[in-house]
């Protein structure tokens, strides 16, 4: 394994910007290791070549002209496929996008560019981003780069796969209920889904307005933090944007890496650390608990009852608001079509493409999605939800009055067998019982490497109020320097 | 089925009309209403587009501010509340010239609530009760090719060109209009012509029914005096004043000619027909389309300012029916002749003859007069009849000046109409000027005197009004091309009277 491709990104950056390695060699050497382990982990979905090669060189020509480069300058990025890239094929990991290539840049992409990264192509996922394993990517699944008979978590699977495999320093990834989150925590890698409103949702493609967070995905807290910085911060095409700069995400890294917490109050959620979560993990969060503790933070725990609530509501919300975002895959303007033969209706044209261009959870959600907004109907599902989401927000307010951060496992188990869940769409949803709170809440919340359960990685969740982003990463910075990272066996 | 329609008055008599409205009105914003794509009407089918209104995957919709507060000043100019917190709301269906197959409107939480718009009709005022303005974007238009009809039935391709998706639209919905009787169809041409008057004024929108820059949906039942209302119908594509009115007409003798025969009304949409002035059915609401509307999660919710809604409500212009009011006072019109005025639709242009230098008097002599007349008989509005107010003006100089008299004035007017160029240019051309060649007309005053010496005894003996009887003569030698006023007192000088 090069070294180029086990360093951090901080660690790359730095070369670069020194002289000491150029862009183009830091991704020639990804993408060997992309070509020499990708048909195993299948984390990526198209790895655009040229277009990394040309990036790099771009980077070392403004570098060899004396430009001041950006922090993350010169090193790769992996994309999920949820993100518009111009002319990059972009399929959210369905067959009704299939070979479409957007005209224009998600502002993310747009941000990931003007800072000189790298970006070295696009992660498989479930599809439309509904699913906890990768396994309902319409294109195949991926493989956890720990155990490849074991899922890598999702919908951002290939993200964290592609991190865990070394196969990319960084990714982005999109959080709608634990997508960023869930996939760290069973890789090893460091997830952090932001305030609802601090990054851009322009060019994401969306399942659940209201819920959908792109974030940084890295091996490392400060990576993220930086990451974070980059891809952050108020976009006037967003209307939900927060229109106020990104908290200094990288100095509360920094801080936290000094491994003292003192004066930090930190909450678990009572909730979450009841019967439900597997004893390893269990085992893992409470050594984490400890070790925190040790650093001088004060813990406490902290009940927040209606979060047994948030996962009903968020199969109600989530569910609407996608049956809604995925009408205008029609086969009309873009995607796929299918059975226009010239002799069929508008209409039969339409119901053939979305018969054949979705998956089954795809279909399952925009079924329930339209039963749940029907006239009628909607008082008792989708607006009994919303009032759910508006308890669910309350109880975060009283607790961070009395906590900085809540704490919990990211997800109750370790990662499961590939094929453990698919013929149980529920069991599958309780993958996310811990990380749907913090959704239907807009805070932030990581997800960082805690420890092993039978050689497979625990990620402990850290929850912060909205906008105070930076208080999580000092937390799982912290944690990250008395437990390490962990590496998996080699591929 | 061929019915014979019940007499108008008889329908009247019998049932008593409910009404309402419902009108669009495309904002004359710079840009669309949730991405900076232009506006401007005509271009190429699908140039004025991005991965906003094309509604690309990944996009996302901001709302225009300008089209914001249009709507809030409409709102205003139409005595409504302003919410000071209100929503957007997604209304989904499936329909290919709608890119997102939902369209971006308002549901249950509309920016402006509970107004009224009072109209004059017969010299009565009308308070029209306006339940909500709300705002929402259009759609694209669909183009079905090839098919013996242009209708989707049989047609080989549909085209859709999305520039028009995406412009800010107003819906502006009035409460059930009740009480009107016999009035109704007469309301409801009042009112559209004073919505599209108070807009236009506001200058938000330019309110072209026939470019579709305003388009008006009517609902009517009728219900039997005392009893429940009707099942009403909601009758669309109904693009001039002229067809509002006859529309809501129509519907009425219609919907009696069911109830007569033992029927009952569908609730459905009906379209009209301006060469027929009938309503056939459309798409029927008896299963109503279930639009799942919920709050749109992409947008913010709309919070204006009160200090905002303030400064534009301090800024209105004067409103149409104000204006109306100061010049009829400027004008010294009684409030029935001003309603002749106004029913002539000739307000504007009688201003505007005004203000070019003519008298009020003789501008709504011309305008309510020989023009009138003329778009009575070729079946158009009188503001487009052919002859500006510039023109009128020019014409009544000309008679002040004695270069014309009244009867070739008129004939010069016909010109103007006919398109054959400016007042003086065809006074010229036709040489239709006034002898003012005193000379030649005493000549022929004196040769009228000896030829009717009866009557030239007459006047000197004081019957000072037989001078008709000679001015008519002098007319017929000079053609007519004499002034009447000069030629009278010429005669009464020749013949040594006072007149």
């Amino acid at each position: 394994m090069s070294d180029l491709i086990s360093m951090t990104a901080t660690e790359i950056a730095a070369l670069v910007a020194g002289g000491e390695t150029s862009a183009v060699e830091v991704t020639q050497a990804h993408l060997d290791r992309i070509a020499a382990v990708d048909d195993r982990v299948h984390a990526f979905l198209h790895v655009d070549t040229e277009g990394a090669l040309a990036a790099a060189r771009a980077v070392d020509e403004r570098r060899a002209a004396g430009e001041e480069l950006g922090p993350l300058a010169g090193v790769p990025v992996a994309v999920k496929d949820v993100l518009a890239t111009r002319g990059v094929p972009t399929t959210v990991g369905s067959k009704i996008l299939e070979g479409w290539r957007p005209p224009y840049d998600a502002t993310i992409v747009q941000r990931l560019r003007e800072a000189g990264t790298v970006m070295l192509g696009k992660t498989n996922m479930d599809e439309f981003a509904m699913g906890s394993s990768t396994e309902y990517s319409a294109y195949g699944p991926t493989h956890n780069p720990w155990d490849l008979s074991r899922i890598p978590g999702g919908s951002g699977g290939g993200s964290a796969a592609a991190l865990a495999a070394y196969e990319a320093p960084l990714a982005i990834g999109s959080d709608t209920g634990g997508s960023i989150r869930q996939p760290g925590a069973v890789t090893g890698t460091v997830g952090a889904k932001p305030t609802y409103g601090g990054t851009s949702r322009y060019g994401l493609v969306a399942f659940s307005s209201s819920l959908d967070t792109p974030g940084p995905c890295a091996r490392t807290v400060l990576d993220a933090a930086l990451l974070h910085q980059v891809i952050g911060g108020h976009d006037p095409r967003d209307s939900t944007s927060i229109p106020q700069p990104v908290p200094d995400v990288v100095a509360a890294a920094k801080l936290g890496a000094t491994g003292d917490l003192t004066g930090v109050r930190l909450g678990i959620v009572t909730e979450f650390v009841g019967e439900g979560a597997e004893p390893g993990v269990m085992a893992a969060f409470r050594e984490s608990v400890d070790a925190l503790t040790k650093m001088g933070a004060e813990v406490v725990e902290v009940s927040c009852p209606t979060f047994a609530y948030a996962l009903p509501a968020y199969y109600l919300i989530a569910p609407s608001e996608c049956s809604s975002n995925l009408a205008r895959f029609d086969g009309v303007r873009f995607g796929l079509r299918v059975g226009d033969d010239g002799n069929r209706s508008l209409e039969e044209v339409m119901s053939l493409t979305r018969e054949a261009g979705f998956g089954p959870e795809v279909k399952r959600r925009i079924m329930i999605g339209t039963y749940a907004l029907s006239s009628g109907y909607y008082d008792a599902y989708y607006g009994q939800a919303q009032k759910v989401r508006t308890l669910i927000t309350r109880d975060f307010t009283a607790a961070f009055e009395r906590v900085d951060a809540l704490i919990s496992p990211t997800t109750p188990s370790v990662a499961f067998p590939m094929g453990a869940r698919t013929a149980d769409p529920y069991q599958m949803y309780l993958a996310d019982l811990y990380t749907i709170p913090t959704n239907l809440y807009g805070g932030p919340g990581i997800s960082v490497p805690c420890g092993l359960s039978e050689g497979l990685p625990v990620g402990l969740q850290v929850m912060a109020p909205t906008m105070a982003d930076d208080r999580m990463y000092r937390v799982a910075a912290a944690l990250e320097s008395a437990v390490g990272t962990f590496t998996p066996p080699t591929l | 089925m061929t019915t014979t329609l019940p007499a108008y008055d008889e329908v009247v008599a019998r049932f008593e009309p409910v009404i309402g409205l419902e009108t669009h009105v495309e904002l004359g914003t710079n840009t669309k209403m949730f991405c900076g794509c232009p506006t401007d009407f005509g271009g190429e089918p699908n140039t004025r587009v991005c991965p906003v209104c094309l509604g690309l995957p990944g996009s996302l919709p901001v709302a225009n501010k300008a089209a914001i507060e249009a709507i809030i000043r409409i709102g205003l100019a139409l005595n409504c509340s302003i919410a000071e917190w209100c929503r957007f709301a997604r209304k989904n269906y499936f329909y290919p010239d709608m890119p997102k197959n939902f369209q971006i409107s308002q549901y249950d939480e509309p920016i402006c609530v509970d107004g009224y718009l009072d109209v004059e009709v017969g010299g009565e005022t009308v308070r029209i009760e306006i339940e909500r303005v709300h705002l929402e974007e259009d759609t694209g238009k669909t183009l079905h090719v090839g098919g013996a009809t242009g209708r989707i039935h049989g047609a080989t391709e549909s085209l859709v060109d999305y520039n028009r998706a995406g412009i800010p639209l107003v819906e502006i919905v009035t409460k059930p209009i009740t009480g009107t009787g016999a009035l109704a169809p007469d309301v409801a041409k009042a009112y559209v012509a004073e919505l599209r008057d108070v807009i236009r004024t506001l200058g938000v929108s330019d309110v072209r029914m026939e470019e579709g820059s305003l388009r008006c949906d009517v609902n009517t039942s009728l219900n039997l005096p005392g009893a429940e209302w009707g099942t009403r119908t909601e009758t669309k594509n109904v693009n001039s004043l002229r067809s509002v009115e006859r529309a809501v007409r129509s519907e009425m003798l219609r919907q009696a000619s069911v109830l007569d025969a033992g029927g009952r009304i569908t609730q459905e949409t009906r379209h009209f027909h301006e060469d027929t002035g009938d309503t056939t059915p459309g798409r029927s609401k008896e299963t109503a389309t279930d639009y799942r509307y919920f709050p749109e999660p992409d947008l913010v919710p709309i919070a204006p300012d009160p200090a905002w809604v303030a400064e534009l409500k301090a800024a209105l212009p004067e409103l149409p029916r104000v204006h109306r009011r100061r010049l009829q006072q400027q004008w010294g019109l009684s409030d029935l002749d001003m309603q002749s005025v106004l029913n002539a639709g000739a307000v504007e242009l009688i201003e505007a003859t005004v203000a070019a230098g003519t008298t009020p008097a003789a501008a709504r002599k011309w305008w309510l007069g020989e023009l009138s007349r003329r778009a009575n008989e070729s079946g158009v509005e009188l503001a487009e009849i052919g002859a500006t107010p510039a023109q009128v003006a020019e014409l009544q100089g000309l008679v002040d000046a004695g270069k014309l008299n009244d009867k070739m004035a008129r004939t010069v007017l016909e010109g103007v109409v006919d398109g054959e160029g400016s007042p003086t240019e065809i006074m010229t051309n036709r040489g239709l000027e006034v002898v003012s060649d005193t000379g030649a007309l005493t000549a022929a005053v004196d040769e009228a005197i000896a030829a009717n010496p009866g009557i030239a005894d007459k006047i000197r003996s004081g019957k000072v009004a037989a001078v008709g009887a000679l001015v008519g003569a002098v007319m017929k030698t000079t053609r007519g091309q004499a002034d009447a006023k000069t030629l009278r007192e010429l005669i009464l000088e020749r013949l040594g009277v006072q007149g």
